[in-house]
């Protein structure tokens, strides 16, 4: 199978200036690919960088050293060191990132929150809304909702637009931090589907999933992390 | 015109011909022949005190006085009248100070001062009309910063002009500045024409005559040279449009002419006659009905 | 062939940027107002410069919006015949030209930027007359559409702006600006001094505009949420200088330099 994302020798460390200019790793040594149709769980305690990892490879967070190339159309791109419109591309069209939190736009509805991936990849805007009304639906949002701006919604609502939104462009790659996280059963298993249905398209999906029952039914290799040398 | 540099004949002594001294009005003469060749453009002279006061025709005085010569026939008209007491006081120190013959006659004269109009008979390529100008400055409503609007005259920044107009119809429907109408020159500098009805815009365009116009108190001279384009600024689909009167001329009977409206009584009587004396005068000649 | 290697990795394509600058100084007699500053600006991307009052970012704005001539420095412009402009060695003509046709510049204050005197429909209208628009009904069409996508009632065309709130004089302002479809766009603050539901009414607007037309903007900010909701790049200066630059997030998630560290820290959650 084709791998779509590699991770080679990746570090990362924090030094903050303002106390004392204490330095720790949460990253060495890290090593792995993953190939079109995999989901691969990161496993290891809390604490052991799983959510760092992730935003390390998103280039949310500067990597020290190490590689982090991902199949952008016909390129491969080193996310480690890319320009930032290179970066920003590759996040409209390749890499999608469901976080633990949605960051929501003032103002802006639950449907076109949801319908905004999909638009910057050139989407009309009714077929865009119509996608995400299908997903907001599949995740029971209720309707009544949708033309409001999820700001005002409870804590459990606005986790399942975030979802939503993840899944509205058909990514390659797509990062899942705790999605499941705090979800009741029905909305689990709503998730859980659309997950699958991300890697049956071949979707290479990395994951962390706290919840043991889901991540034994949706990963199909583990990832274990370590704690970092500090050096 | 201005071989009158030598003049002795002055009906007042003690005076220069035409009251200024040679050296001013050389440095005049130099302001106009720049202000012909850039047509349009504003240029700055020493403007001098004469005795009259600031608003009185001052700018176009000195102007007159710089190229008037003995052998020329000069009118002077203020709302298109010669009779009124602007017009009278000028033509009197003009017939004081160099002894000219005046006239009341458009098509006698050989220099036309004025203030507020242009004759309705057409001028002719050996005649100069010189307007009295207050302010100058077109762009001075938009911009009171003179550095600044001599930089927007150099580089033909004209649109916020069009503000104006834009206003004006989205305000009223139509243009309303009846007077001082903003023009193109040669389709280069902005200009005001002095307060003349708009009415006389279209006299200014292509015209024979050389147009002088001279601001006293602001200090500045321009032109326009004779067979020089002058348009008024507009809109394509709100063209430029003159008066009209549903009248005809009390007097003279005229329906083409710039009129006036005069109260007759105080019980709301009231006629229209023709701004322009010389030329209701001469109409009424022409039909035999002269006042006797 | 199915591996990813470290060897295949593409280069990264070689781009025209729009805006260049290199080595951008002003100084104040002996006082620093930026320093040394450099980057580049690719169509589409809004760079955000983020710093306390007095860090330069308003001076750096001025100077690269050529309303005010740096010390030293170059800026280099993408005309839209593909030329490179060196814009202080453009004529004024031209430069004046460029300034009003093919950028934008929305001050803090709209009272700075509007003729507060004549009308919404005028304001946004000028820009087009400025360049020859003789048409009055085209003129008053473009300006009515435009209020319409600021989000101002089109029946106010014929409105004063000082009978305006501090957030439709923005709008409005915005719209006066981007009636000519200018490719850059400076934003000094372009937020500041309005309520906070108001500013998010903008923010959404700013986005949206900047998504729909593809501008390019610089905007200038001591707002780090601002920044973040609209910049797709961040400098951070302090004391003349940039002393971090890169993607919006990662500054803000990631910060290098204990200055951004800081600054970012300082940020109240909402």
């Amino acid at each position: 199978m084709t791998e779509l994302l590699r991770i080679i020798d990746l570090e990362k460390g924090f030094t903050l200036h303002n106390q004392g200019g204490t330095r720790f790793e949460v990253l060495n040594n890290v090593n792995f690919a993953i190939e079109a149709g995999e989901c691969v769980a990161l496993d290891g305690p809390s604490g052991v960088g799983k959510s760092t990892l992730m935003r390390a490879i998103y280039a949310n967070y500067m990597p020290q050293a190490g590689h982090v190339l991902i199949r952008h159309d016909a390129q491969i791109v080193d996310m480690v060191g890319a320009p930032p419109r290179l970066v920003l591309e590759v996040r409209r069209k390749t890499l999608g990132y469901v976080s633990q939190f949605l960051r929501a736009v003032p103002r802006v509805s639950a449907l076109d929150v949801v319908a905004e991936p999909l638009r910057a990849l050139g989407t009309d805007i009714e077929t865009a809304r119509q996608r995400a009304a299908d997903l907001l639906q599949r995740l029971n949002i209720p309707e009544r909702l949708w033309k409001l701006a999820p700001a005002t919604f409870s804590g459990g609502e606005q986790q399942r637009v975030n979802i939503a939104r993840g899944f509205a462009a058909p990514y390659p790659v797509l990062l899942l931090d705790e999605p499941t996280a705090s979800l009741d059963a029905t909305n689990r298993s709503a998730v859980q589907g659309l997950i699958e249905e991300a890697r049956k398209r071949g979707a290479a999906i990395l994951g962390i999933f706290h919840d043991r029952e889901v991540r034994e039914a949706l990963a199909t290799r583990l990832y274990p992390m370590q704690t970092a040398e500090t050096a | 015109m201005m071989d009158g540099t030598s003049a002795t004949a002055a009906t007042t002594t003690g005076y220069n011909f035409a009251y200024l001294d040679e050296q001013t009005k050389r440095m005049i003469r130099r302001a106009i022949l720049k202000a012909v060749a850039v047509p349009g453009y504003q240029v700055p002279f020493a403007s001098r005190e004469m005795p009259l006061p600031y608003g009185w025709g001052t700018g176009g005085i000195q102007v007159t006085a710089s190229i008037i010569g003995q052998a020329d026939v000069l009118k002077v008209i203020d709302q298109g009248a010669d009779d009124t007491t602007n017009a009278v006081s000028i033509r009197k120190f003009f017939g004081r100070t160099t002894g000219v013959a005046t006239t009341e006659r458009t098509i006698e004269a050989t220099i036309v001062q004025t203030r507020h109009r242009v004759p309705e008979t057409k001028l002719r390529d050996d005649q100069i009309i010189v307007y009295q100008v207050p302010v100058p400055e077109p762009l001075r409503w938009l911009e009171p910063r003179e550095a600044e609007t001599r930089k927007m005259h150099a580089l033909s920044e004209y649109g916020p002009m069009h503000v104006k107009l834009y206003e004006d119809i989205a305000r009223y429907g139509r243009v309303t500045t009846a007077y001082d109408y903003p023009v193109m020159v040669d389709g280069r500098y902005l200009m005001r024409p002095s307060p003349i009805p708009k009415f006389d815009n279209p006299k200014l365009d292509m015209c024979p005559a050389l147009q002088l116009f001279g601001a006293g108190r602001e200090k500045r001279i321009y032109a326009v040279p004779p067979y020089t384009s002058v348009k008024s600024l507009d809109f394509e689909d709100h063209p430029f449009t003159i008066e009209s009167w549903d009248e005809a001329c009390a007097i003279c009977g005229s329906t083409e002419s710039f009129l006036d409206e005069v109260i007759t009584d105080d019980k709301g009587g009231r006629m229209f006659v023709c701004s322009d004396t010389d030329y209701c005068g001469e109409r009424r000649k022409e039909s035999g009905d002269e006042p006797a | 062939m199915s591996r990813l290697d470290l060897a295949d990795v593409s280069p990264i394509a070689e781009e025209a940027p729009l805006l260049d600058v290199q080595g951008l100084t002003k100084l104040y007699g002996g006082r620093v107002g930026c320093e040394d500053v450099s980057f580049q600006l690719w169509p589409g991307e809004v760079l955000g410069v983020v710093g306390e009052s007095g860090s330069g970012k308003t001076t750096l704005l001025n100077c690269l919006a050529a309303r005010l001539e740096p010390t030293s420095g170059t800026i280099h412009y993408r005309m839209r015949d593909g030329e490179m402009a060196d814009i202080f060695a453009l004529s004024e003509p031209r430069r004046r030209l460029l300034t009003r046709t093919d950028w934008g510049f929305v001050h803090q204050n709209p009272r700075d930027g509007l003729r507060l005197s004549v009308s919404a429909g005028a304001n946004v209208g000028e820009r087009l007359m400025a360049v020859g628009a003789r048409h009055y009904g085209a003129i008053r069409a473009a300006a009515t559409d435009w209020l319409d996508k600021v989000e101002i009632e089109t029946q106010r065309i014929d409105d004063l702006p000082r009978d305006f709130s501090g957030g439709m004089q923005q709008r409005l302002q915005i719209a006066r600006n981007l009636v000519s479809n200018p490719r850059l766009v400076f934003m000094d603050e372009p937020t500041g001094g309005l309520d906070v539901s108001v500013q998010a009414r903008l923010l959404d607007l700013l986005r949206g505009l900047v998504r729909d037309l593809g501008l390019a903007a610089v905007i200038v900010t001591h707002d780090l949420g601002v920044a973040r909701l609209l910049a797709h790049r961040l400098m951070v200066m302090r004391g003349g200088e940039v002393v971090e630059s890169g993607l919006t997030d990662q500054v803000l998630d990631d910060p290098q330099h204990p200055y951004t560290q800081l600054l970012a820290s300082a940020i109240l959650q909402a």
